[in-house]
């Protein structure tokens, strides 16, 4: 697999296809959490992530469709408030204008907010693209009782608009038809005032080259002061010239001219929406509404997350950790699987060196196949339905909002919840999504906190069962990692330079989650973590049995016996600290062997799930961190982690054992 | 006519020896003027003031004068500690050069905008003008940060209030602007408004920036 199929699949796009060539061109656009990527799914007939949580699309997608017997490539963006694009998502998707051929744009817009989401109609009409509105959500809108003129709008804007209740395959024959029919570009023009006019009128006379996009929406945003459109214009085009031009026009206003350009736009859409809306039914408080509100208030919010998190618990950690896991390890691969295999594989191999590549303590099939499938397997499979429902509700925004302080204190925003709670899941995804995040200070603070403190679901299954029936046990584990997540994420935020970040996101509506999405979503990841996970677990297994054979293994053991004793661990947990520099759930599941056999109990077998938790997770997630941190830093936190999990080991050891305290 | 800008410097501080300090006359070298000065001629033929050896003291014309050149500095100080959101340091210095700016026209204006405030930032009292005394039913200043909107309360925005222009485009991208109505759903931990259908969570900083007036359905 290379490592762009890995990243693609990692975001969860259920598709790697290209385009096929010669096919018309479709390019999906709009604000975020509008249902773009189920729009895509439709016409596609592919699957892609969707979730209730802004931002979750951060790759562009491509697939095909056929609409009359044609072929019709379709390519979905991330979502964009903005043709001004803020976040690293807004210029991905601007990007994609800027750079890809198109024969339709199809804004696809949130129906019930007519006005915010016109601006980007506007914005988009300005470009002179052949586009499409699409109004989707119109099941949301109808609840809130707004109606919308759809054909005084289409007449107003000049362009098709369509209405679709997308996730209930509504509407979508119109807009196929409406993509068919390809668009002509709107001959409307919005005007702005008397100042900014004749400027952009002055800078598209300028303009000499050939653009994907409309002079009058290039001289719209360098009159905005677009770092990027400066830059693509800088070598074709009299530059000094535009430049001066927009030195004057900033000095006829104290304001910066994004804001002028703004307000006047949305008087405009103002008018717009006057004419174009029927009738909007006075609100009253649903059922919705208001159980939205207990998630956010404080008062009613933690007690709710308190729920959440024990429900996930008894999910996860009892159902998936203990009884799904007793189930398939004990029966399935102890009473048949193993002794089958063992059985076959002693008769055709009669050499006890290749028999234990195979069987046996480190065997392929006995120890990573059953790590695999029967340990992690069901841990992280509940998870993740658990996280798909959570997902799709859009508890995760409530939140977000709920923690941002808290978050704060660390050099974070509430906006990091999502790669923070998707950690818990898996670290890997969770690095990847931290993409996200706005500034480089914040992506540096969430991957290292990730990699330190944030257990896996896999993990913190295994860590789960151990613990289980040892309450004290569990509570201390739980606050020495808060503890250690809050106190490096404060030192962190203190010595890494860099702005102190914002908090702003849009609450998206309570929804309820589609069955199918849910398991669709979950299957994706799962299937997503095999391919991920069995390899190296397949591969640690031969590492060893290599290991084994040349001696090295027990070179290795005998090194790491010593920190491990310093840390008052018996020599055996040197073999499952060995495997955690693979996985950190599979030194876990290490452990639990090593708690079977009787020889981990009590503080020891605290102090070393404590130092294993804190472990780098694995090296999938490693080589993530270097793919979007790059060497130097991923290098660092390891060199950083490795020995700072033992301190914190000896340390916990340390303060138990002064303490008499007995586990 | 227009007193000079010194001349009203002159008033503003007769005016505060009188009022603060009980002092009725005041004596050249506090004042640091000089006898044959233009200003104090000019004060002296508009029978403003009246000098004898001991000092200066103001006629009944040039304390009603003075009160609303007082009234001017102390209502631009409030300005731009308020609205603009000026560092300290800056408030007296800019004060200083606004009051003379200031026409009775705008001065009631910006007097109303502030909501008819008793003090200057510096808590001292803000001689009332016509404006005040007309509304006095009117207490609650009429643009306001969002921040100090209370919960479950509306207000237009009326304009946002930023130093950087990231920030603005955010505020911007969350359909916050000028002219459009917002509720205020929660205010802890996080602010959170309605913005027409749509729900945004804030921090206090951005929220702050978000100045707003009061709708009167709120």
């Amino acid at each position: 697999m290379n490592t762009r199929t890995k990243r693609k699949e990692a975001s969860c796009h259920g598709t790697t296809d290209e385009i096929i060539a010669g096919s018309k061109r479709v390019i999906l656009v709009g604000n975020p959490n509008v249902g773009k990527s189920v729009v895509f799914g439709n016409l596609t007939g592919n699957y892609v992530t969707v979730s209730n949580y802004p931002g979750t699309t951060v790759e562009v997608t491509r697939g095909n469709g056929r609409i009359e017997e044609k072929n019709i490539g379709i390519i979905d963006t991330p979502g964009m408030y903005s043709f001004l694009p803020i976040t690293e998502e807004e210029s991905v998707a601007r990007a994609i204008l800027l750079n890809e051929d198109s024969d339709a744009v199809i804004h696809v817009a949130d129906a019930k907010s007519l006005e915010r989401t016109l601006h980007l109609t506007l914005q988009l009409m300005e470009t002179g693209l052949p586009l499409i509105l699409n109004l989707n959500l119109m099941d949301e809108a109808d609840r809130l009782g707004i109606k919308i003129d759809l054909e005084k709008l289409q007449s107003k804007l000049g362009i098709p608009v369509v209405a679709t209740i997308a996730t209930e395959n509504k509407g979508m024959d119109n807009l196929r038809r409406a993509i068919i029919n390809i668009p002509k570009k709107s001959d409307k023009i919005f005007r702005y005032d008397a100042t900014i006019e004749p400027a952009i009128t002055k800078i598209t006379r300028l303009i000499r080259g050939n653009y994907r996009i409309s002079n009058r929406a290039l001289a719209l945003l360098l009159l905005q002061d677009d770092p990027e459109i400066n830059d693509l214009l800088e070598k074709e085009e009299n530059k000094a010239a535009i430049d001066k031009i927009v030195e004057e026009t900033k000095k006829f206003f104290s304001e910066p001219l994004n804001y002028l350009i703004t307000i006047q736009r949305q008087k405009i859409i103002n008018e717009i929406v006057k004419e174009s809306t029927i009738a909007v039914r006075p609100e009253r408080v649903g059922f919705r509404e208001r159980l939205s509100r207990i998630m956010m208030s404080p008062i009613t919010g933690l007690p709710f997350l308190l729920l959440v998190m024990y429900g996930l618990y008894e999910f996860v950690g009892v159902f998936g950790a203990q009884v799904a896991v007793d189930y398939l390890e004990k029966t399935i691969f102890g009473n048949y699987i193993n002794p089958y295999v063992t059985k076959i594989v002693t008769m055709i191999i009669p050499w006890k060196i290749l028999q234990d590549l195979f069987v046996n303590d480190y065997g392929i099939i006995t120890l990573g196949v059953r790590y695999a499938i029967a340990i992690i397997m069901p841990i992280v499979a509940t998870f993740f339905i658990a996280f798909s429902i959570i997902e799709d509700t859009g508890y995760l925004p409530r939140l977000a909002m709920l923690i941002d302080r808290v978050f704060k204190k660390i050099g974070l925003n509430g906006r990091a919840v999502i790669p923070v709670v998707l950690g818990f899941g898996c670290d890997t995804m969770a690095t990847m999504v931290t993409r996200t995040l706005e500034t480089r200070k914040e992506k540096v603070i969430a991957t290292l906190l990730l990699a330190l403190a944030i257990p896996c679901s896999a993990q913190l299954g295994v860590i789960l069962v151990l613990l289980s029936g040892n309450i004290d046990m569990l509570w201390i584990f739980a606050g020495v990692m808060a503890l250690v997540f809050m106190l490096v994420g404060f030192l962190a935020s203190k010595i890494i330079p860099g702005e102190s970040p914002l908090f702003y996101m849009e609450v998206p509506p309570l929804r309820w989650p589609k069955l199918s999405n849910v398991f669709t979503k979950t299957y994706t990841r799962v299937e997503w973590y095999f391919k991920e996970v069995l390899p190296l677990f397949i591969l640690a297994s031969v590492f060893i049995w290599i290991g084994k054979i040349t001696k090295l293994f027990d070179l290795a053991v005998d090194l790491l016996s010593y920190p491990t004793s310093w840390i008052g661990l018996p020599k055996e947990a040197a073999t499952a600290f060995l495997f955690g520099f693979f996985r950190r759930d599979f030194g876990a599941a290490g452990l639990y062997d090593l708690k079977n056999e009787g020889l981990l109990t009590g503080v020891p077998l605290l102090v070393s799930i404590v130092t294993i938790a804190l472990f780098m997770p694995c090296i999938a997630q490693f080589s993530i961190t270097i793919k979007e941190r790059g060497w130097k830093m991923a290098l660092g936190m390891a060199a950083f982690i490795f020995p700072f999990a033992f301190l914190v080991g000896f340390l916990v050891n340390l303060v138990l054992t002064t303490l008499g305290v007995t586990l | 006519m227009r007193l000079s800008d010194n001349a009203e410097e002159i008033l503003e501080y007769l005016w505060r020896m009188n009022n603060e300090m009980d002092k009725e006359v005041v004596n050249w070298e506090e004042l640091k003027e000089d006898k044959d000065a233009p200003e104090i001629k000019e004060l002296l033929d508009l029978k403003y003031i009246s000098v004898s050896d001991d000092g200066i003291r103001l006629r009944d014309d040039g304390l009603k004068e003075a009160e609303k050149t007082v009234r001017r500095h102390r209502l631009a100080e409030r300005l731009m500690v308020d609205v603009f959101d000026l560092k300290e340091s800056l408030v007296e210095d800019t004060a200083c050069r606004f009051e003379h700016l200031l026409r009775r026209e705008v001065q009631d204006s910006i007097c109303t905008l502030l909501g008819h405030p008793n003090y200057c930032p510096h808590h001292k009292p803000i001689p009332p003008g016509r404006c005040c005394r007309k509304a006095e039913r009117v207490v609650k200043p009429i643009v306001i940060r969002s921040t100090e909107l209370e919960k479950g309360s509306k207000g237009i925005v009326a304009f946002l209030h930023i130093q950087n222009s990231n920030k603005l485009q955010k505020l911007m991208a969350m359909g916050i602007l000028p002219g459009i109505q917002i509720e205020i759903v929660q205010k802890f931990p996080s602010y959170v408004f309605k913005v027409g259908q749509t729900y945004i969570a804030l921090d206090k900083e951005m929220a702050r920036a978000v100045l707003v007036r009061k709708s009167d359905d709120g």
